[in-house]
């Protein structure tokens, strides 16, 4: 598979939200304005790459040569929460700016399982670095079009007239669904 | 509080699915077969119980400030435990659940009861409130799990349950569905209860 369709299948194809089910928790719950979505799904990108680069690197230095592939969901874990914990002191030194704008969101994504799963699936396809590069640029873009996408759809369903049993949750869940009957049209896509 | 009273608490009143909404990504990932459901559920109990077991019962040795941490790791190391008895005994359903069982780890269920139950109260009370909360997380996505496998497959378990000339809806089986058909139980949870109430 050349790195151009292996982009274009993680980033629309195969979307994390409507396809893979992961980050399902951030995607529904600071979905409610566009801005604010457009900074969760920033962070998310931002927390990806790095977390993808470095575990890439542990597994295949200190995992693999010592036999320790098991250990690889603590150990990942581990990683992200501590990388989360850097990136946020990290960025409230040295650019307060995009510490403002992102800050909020950055403990929330240590539990956003889109950040392990897009690390397990990299290991788990045996992607080489390059390859496990792109996926996980592609992957959390694809979750920065879905979220800012439906975080538009959300602010009309708000302002409709919703029966009372469906207001809130369980009207956004459809609205997703329908989404992602959209986005099954893209399957039929040949690279 | 009654023991019976924080077991009944998961099951109904505070079901993590249909009322918390935490644990949605696995809710919606593996529900495509009734068996997958209950699966998926069984592990999630598993790590549960032994989370809350060990969390409570060194509520007092963990310093406040590094809980967190010492909780991810607690939960981490019976997700792995799990991973590998799923492994090694029920191959198929491993293979099914992919991804999802280590990504339990980040399911927002078992942290939430950590933090708000087990670092708060005994032993025995955490089992009974992580067999609860368990049990209503299997019971929701079980549910959400026949009727996708049913309408969508038209078996149930794997056994054809309706007639020949029915003609699945595949829309149901996949990702679309699942969204849609949680959407739809959660407004039918949320008009029953009402009900109850007035």
């Amino acid at each position: 598979m050349s790195l151009f369709s292996l982009f274009i299948t993680s980033f629309i194809v195969n979307n994390i939200i409507f396809s893979q089910f992961l980050g399902i928790c951030p995607f529904l719950g600071v979905s409610k304005k566009i801005d604010t979505a457009a900074g969760m799904g920033l962070a998310v990108i931002f927390v990806i790459v790095l977390s993808s680069v470095i575990t890439y690197l542990v597994q295949i230095t200190i995992l693999v040569p010592l036999g320790l592939e098991y250990l690889q969901t603590i150990a990942f874990i581990l990683i992200i929460a501590a990388l989360v914990q850097f990136v946020e002191m990290f960025l409230k030194k040295s650019s307060p700016g995009l510490y403002q704008a992102l800050g909020i969101y950055l403990p929330l994504i240590t539990t956003n399982c889109a950040v392990l799963g897009v690390v397990l699936i990299n290991i788990q396809k045996e992607y080489t670095f390059i390859e496990s590069l792109v996926n996980s640029v592609a992957t959390p873009a694809g979750f920065l079009l879905a979220i800012v996408l439906f975080a538009g759809v959300r602010e009309k369903v708000d302002s409709a007239d919703v029966p009372e049993s469906l207001k809130g949750s369980p009207i956004a869940l459809v609205a997703a669904g329908l989404m992602s009957i959209a986005f099954l049209g893209f399957s039929g896509l040949s690279i | 509080m009654n023991k019976l009273q924080v077991f009944k608490n998961g099951l109904l009143k505070e079901n993590p699915i249909f009322v918390q909404l935490v644990g949605m990504c696995s809710a919606l990932a593996i529900t495509t077969s009734a068996f997958n459901g209950i699966g998926m559920g069984f592990a999630v109990i598993m790590v549960l119980v032994g989370s809350n077991v060990v969390i409570s019962a060194l509520r007092k040795v963990i310093p406040d400030e590094v809980r967190i941490p010492a909780f991810v790791i607690i939960i981490a190391t019976f997700v792995t435990i799990i991973d590998m008895f799923m492994h090694a005994f029920t191959f198929e359903l491993y293979q099914a659940l992919g991804v999802f069982i280590p990504l339990i780890v980040v399911n927002c269920i078992i942290l939430a009861r950590a933090e708000a139950f087990a670092f708060k109260n005994g032993v025995v009370d955490s089992i009974f409130d992580g067999l609860g909360m368990g049990l209503g997380y299997t019971i929701a996505i079980t549910i959400l799990s026949s009727i996708r496998e049913i309408l969508g497959n038209g078996t149930i378990f794997g056994f054809h349950i309706l007639p020949e000339t029915y003609e699945p809806m595949m829309i149901i089986i996949q990702p679309p569905g699942a969204f849609i058909a949680l959407g739809l139980l959660i407004g039918l949870v949320n008009y029953l209860t009402r009900k109850q109430k007035a």
